[in-house]
């Protein structure tokens, strides 16, 4: 059974969500890219550039992405954020965006996210040196982050007993989600001996266990309550949201096989809601590779730590499956232009307010979307519902 | 190989530096708190666990054993050339992780929980890095 209202009533709502172009973009730019999900983001909100009072981004592509940015779409934000925690960034904007809403010190933030990371790899990279804590890890060769979590993936294995059969079943079921969403990439059905028949890229993990490497940007807006009833669509209220992180290197993890920036998130996140995870209705969760699914679902309770694995087992979370998860296609088949956090935003608003034709799920109204970032470094968790 | 002179070198700095002529002298340094007497790996100026400054270098006995590793099977840049290797997290026994490669390790032998030995390795012409041996 859901329930709709939080203990306390919502202070924010998202109001407008947009995706770019998405895939291979090398005819724009990374600043192009974001301008036109700004853009697209605030028609779906029926809001104007001239009404945002907040400018929150993250990116490596400017030694201050919102001062770039604002400037590059002629906004001139009185509160500006550019916190940059890896892929879980945007669900940690929220969580500013709402206390800053909160103190009464904006009424409407855009968030946004543009990459280029795909067509930037044709450039060719320069060498850098490894600098500060990097220089203790880099000049061993573990290709990151892929190397770093299948270090974590061994681990979970080693600890629980997950197999690499558990880790596909990830992969399967947001295939059948990406088959369901035009704008997926990777749209071609594929099974577990696919997964696991897959070439190598770092044991245990195969290439189909891996995200995709695309271009793409995106952009949500979230505004006050009172401001969200003026919005073009219904609000879809921020319930409870919680952020942590842990390390930055993965030799620094505290344990390889928990995800433990994800339970301190998850547990601020569902205490603020006054709600429990088997209330959740649809699920977004940041699946960089499969064994994040696994550590994640742990770690914010869906099942009990170790039990991951058996609980995606049997095309649990596939479409018409018990568990909606990653029902866009998530990172591992819709895109994934490096940091992935905006996109489970973008899906869990669109869910929650029936947009999603198709892979629709019926009758959510509770979404639950949680980033991760860096090497399992970072977490936030953002729980929505609709009136 | 051409490529070596694409290899990323670390960059020593003035924390790091007793670490460095540490490995070039065959010696795996580590930091010991005095404060709250437990090992510290990376070196910092605060300790970790207890923020005391009383950290001092110590030698490390370089034995430890294997907490995770992984195949790596695609590397990146320079790295590309030498996969297949093995990437080793390895726990000392004074109680710090490090990570490494593991060196001369048939793949069927390695597995956690595993002991290993460091022995100090110069790949491809690049300066010598703690790598790690298996101790059985
Ligand atoms: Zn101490």
């Amino acid at each position: 059974m859901s329930r709709v209202f939080a203990p306390r009533s919502p202070r924010a709502a998202i109001v407008g969500v947009a995706e770019s172009d998405l895939g291979y973009t090398p005819h724009r730019t990374v600043l192009q890219l974001q301008a036109q999900a700004a853009r697209a983001a605030l028609e779906d909100a029926g809001f104007s550039f001239d009404e945002v009072d907040a400018l929150f981004c993250a990116g490596n592509w400017s030694w201050s992405p919102t001062l770039t940015l604002a400037e590059y779409l002629g906004l001139r934000p009185r509160y500006s954020d550019s916190t940059n925690i890896g892929g879980s960034s945007f669900e940690a904007h929220i969580e500013h965006a709402v206390a800053a809403i909160e103190a009464g010190l904006i009424e409407v933030a855009l968030i946004v996210y543009g990459s280029t990371q795909r067509s930037d790899r044709s450039r060719g990279r320069v060498s850098p040196t490894y600098r500060l804590t990097e220089q203790f890890e880099g000049p061993f060769g573990l290709p990151t982050p892929v190397g770093a979590y299948a270090l974590a993936a061994m681990r979970h294995m080693h600890q629980f007993g997950t197999t690499s059969e558990q880790l596909a079943e990830v992969a399967v079921a947001t295939r059948k989600w990406a088959m369901l969403n035009e704008k997926a990439m990777m749209r071609d059905p594929i099974t577990i001996e696919d997964v696991l028949t897959s070439r190598w890229i770092a044991e245990p993990l195969h290439l189909l266990d891996c995200c995709l490497v695309t271009d793409g940007g995106g952009a949500v807006v979230l505004a006050s309550a009172q401001r969200a009833r003026q919005a073009r669509k219904p609000p879809v209220w921020v319930l409870g949201h919680g952020e942590a992180h842990t390390h930055a290197t993965i030799a620094n993890m505290p344990d390889l096989a928990v995800h433990q920036a994800a339970i301190a998130s998850g547990q601020t996140a569902f205490a603020m809601a006054g709600l429990r995870p088997e209330e959740i209705d649809v699920v977004e969760i940041y699946d960089s590779f499969t064994i994040t699914v696994i550590m994640t679902l742990e770690a914010l309770g869906f099942c009990p730590l170790g039990e991951g694995g058996a609980f995606v087992s049997g095309q649990r979370t596939a479409p018409g499956g018990p568990f909606p998860m990653n029902t866009n296609g998530g990172g591992l088949s819709y895109c994934h232009p490096g940091m992935y956090g905006i996109f489970l935003l973008i899906e869990a608003t669109r869910q929650l307010r029936g947009e999603c034709g198709p892979r629709q799920v019926s009758g959510a109204r509770l979404a639950l979307a949680h980033g991760t970032g860096g090497v399992l470094s970072s977490a936030a968790t953002v729980l929505l519902g609709k009136d | 190989m051409s490529e070596e002179a694409n290899y990323a070198l670390p960059q020593s700095d003035p924390e790091s530096a007793p670490y460095w002529e540490g490995i070039q002298q065959g010696e795996l340094r580590i930091q010991r708190c005095a404060a709250c007497q437990r090992h510290v790996f990376y070196p910092r100026t605060l300790c970790p666990y207890c923020h005391s400054d009383q950290l001092a270098w110590v030698s490390a006995s370089g034995r430890g054993t294997i907490y995770s590793y992984t195949v790596v099977h695609r590397a990146f840049g320079p790295f590309a050339a030498e996969a297949p290797f093995i990437i080793a997290i390895v726990e000392l026994e004074e109680g710090v992780r490090l990570m490494t490669r593991l060196i001369d390790a048939p793949r069927e032998r390695v597995r956690i929980g595993a002991a290993v030995q460091v022995s100090f390795e110069q790949v491809s012409g690049r300066p010598p890095l703690p790598f790690f041996r298996l101790a059985e």
